[in-house]
């Protein structure tokens, strides 16, 4: 991990980090909805059991690079390259990526009409095809693993915030992914919740998970990550070790980030409102625009 | 100018409360006058005669009312089918990603929501006579089930459409996320839960094809193929004298009340959530 920290703000040319598998390689990854330009050129590697925390301000375009990575967001132009596959290749059976992939939202989205075992053996059974009992002792296992052994026969609106999350956690195990996603998995939760999951989440990056983490939780970021993305306005505009890049930052935008984030009650008039501008402008794309839309139209049998 | 919350009230006469139960009282007596007036101007007898003679409803009981009530039940119930087969393929179709699609579905739906149910009826019981040599199997139930069927379908569709829009996108990308292509995320996410969110309209729908069975009678039935209204039409034709129909009435009660009934139930557990 060293020679990350010291390619700290080289964004074109990713860092090679000897013999290690590359897990998602990114490479000029553009991104916009309508004529919001969200991402604006990304590149970045992550390699085998390597976990990433991706922070930065609302609309820097975190989010949507962690949708580009599983392409619930179709980039506009770039390449990502998932465990060798090239998922922006028209010719890619996403699908198969996908059930590769664990991914983790900040809404949970959780099946409401499923308990908590089914949530977790839905993927199993009719995407990996696994017969019915090796998915339930799977899906019992990795119930078990986010501590909520007995849980199984809950359904989500029974579970409070943190538990209908570590579900959501286990529901992505239960695939065997190469790759976990989190998209701000805490950003929903009242906080008094949030240290179960991000500990459920610690736990499994000890054991060699490759996880890529976008978060607002910075002391979970320098404790956990091997590497630290900040992000800002479409761009990368920090990264390496997270002693570093939150410890020691070096550009001033990553400085002022944090100095808010760390202690907002030191934000000056009218800057709140400044960046609640450009959030807007950002954050919302106009709903629809995506491309990818038309994929995710639930729609049995009608050829696209 | 002394400011005083106890001030006296500026006018003399009653409050507004009392003015208000003065009112509410005199509508209580005018109900009960007209209440009165009518025991005593209406001629009971003769109410109860047209209305419910007692032989008249001895006959209308045992002249095969319970095939009638079956039939109803059947008309309503094929034509349930098709509507909710019919509606879920045209509401998959007004949203796919395949612009003719749309078209078609759209066409269809405003063509039969503002057709005449009994029009579309009248031209399925024509139809083996336009087209000679074609057979409606199942005659008459088939012609019913398929004529209401396909005007309930158009309606039927709307809704399911409203049901599937109002699941979260959250849950298609969560599904999506799992590596389920479309159809699967479809069938096994977002389809259950649209339909959880439509059962109260549909069973509405279901109510109204009840009541829509009764047209069956314009297709000149033979008596095996009877509905309730058909049958007391008949009866009370025959016999001039409106009992038939009113135990035919209440036969279509006894079907909807503990429908609407069921309605009330889904929509009140729907409120308070899962």
């Amino acid at each position: 991990m060293n020679a990350m920290s010291e390619a700290v703000t080289d964004t074109t040319t990713p860092p090679t980090a000897g013999p290690r598998e590359v897990v998602v390689e990114v490479i000029d990854l553009h991104k916009s909805f309508g004529s919001v330009e969200v991402l604006k050129g990304i590149s970045t590697i992550i390699h085998r059991g390597e976990v990433v925390c991706v922070i930065g301000p609302s609309g820097s375009g975190k989010s949507t690079l962690l949708r580009c990575v599983n392409l619930l967001e179709e980039p506009t132009s770039g390449r990502v390259v998932v465990m060798g596959e090239e998922v922006t290749d028209p010719d890619c059976d996403i699908d198969r990526v996908r059930s590769n992939l664990g991914m983790v939202f900040q809404q949970f989205n959780l099946f409401p009409h499923i308990n908590a075992l089914q949530n977790c053996t839905i993927g199993q059974i009719n995407v990996l095809k696994r017969p019915k009992e090796e998915a339930s002792t799977k899906a019992q296992e990795n119930l078990a693993k986010v501590g909520l052994a007995g849980r199984e026969s809950a359904y989500p609106a029974q579970l409070s915030g943190g538990q209908q999350q570590r579900v959501a956690i286990a529901r992505a195990l239960s695939m065997d992914p190469g790759l976990m996603l989190f998209d701000e998995p805490t950003s929903a939760l009242d906080p008094e919740l949030v240290g179960d999951v991000l500990s459920v989440m610690r736990e499994l990056a000890s054991e060699g998970m490759t996880m890529i983490v976008v978060t607002h939780e910075m002391a979970f970021a320098r404790e956990v990550a091997d590497r630290v993305i900040f992000m800002d306005g479409g761009v990368i505009v920090e990264e390496g070790h997270p002693d570093d890049v939150i410890g020691r930052p070096r550009e001033q935008r990553t400085i002022t980030f944090l100095e808010r984030v760390l202690d907002p009650t030191h934000v000056r008039a009218g800057e709140e409102d400044e960046a609640h501008q450009r959030r807007h402008a950002a954050d919302h794309p106009a709903a629809g625009s995506s491309r990818r839309d038309d994929d995710l139209r639930p729609l049995p049998g009608l050829p696209h | 100018m002394s400011v005083s919350t106890l001030a006296p009230p500026a006018h003399r006469g009653p409050s507004p409360r009392q003015r208000a139960k003065r009112r509410r009282l005199i509508q209580y007596v005018v109900l009960a006058v007209a209440i009165v007036v009518l025991l005593l101007v209406a001629d009971w007898q003769q109410i109860g005669q047209v209305f419910f003679r007692s032989d008249m409803i001895y006959a209308t009981l045992t002249q095969g009312l319970g095939t009638a009530l079956l039939n109803t039940i059947i008309y309503s119930a094929g034509a349930f089918i098709i509507g909710l087969v019919g509606g879920t393929i045209l509401a998959l179709m007004r949203l796919s990603s395949v612009a003719p699609y749309r078209w078609i579905a759209g066409i269809y739906i405003e063509l039969f929501r503002g057709l005449p149910a009994l029009i579309v009826l009248l031209a399925f019981g024509l139809l083996p006579l336009a087209f000679s040599g074609l057979i409606i199997p199942f005659d008459p139930y088939g012609t019913v089930w398929l004529a209401l069927g396909i005007v309930a379908a158009a309606y039927m569709a709307e809704t399911i459409r409203a049901g599937i829009q109002a699941v979260p996108k959250g849950q298609v990308e969560a599904a999506r996320s799992l590596g389920m292509p479309a159809g699967v995320a479809s069938r096994k996410i977002v389809l259950p839960q649209a339909f959880r969110i439509v059962i109260p309209p549909l069973t509405n729908e279901l109510i109204l094809l009840v009541k829509d069975s009764s047209l069956a009678y314009i297709l000149g039935l033979s008596a095996a193929g009877y509905e309730l209204t058909k049958y007391g039409r008949d009866l009370s034709s025959a016999n001039a004298n409106l009992t038939p129909l009113v135990i035919a009435g209440l036969c279509y009660l006894v079907i909807t009340l503990p429908l609407t009934f069921l309605v009330q139930r889904l929509e009140a557990r729907a409120r308070r959530g899962r």
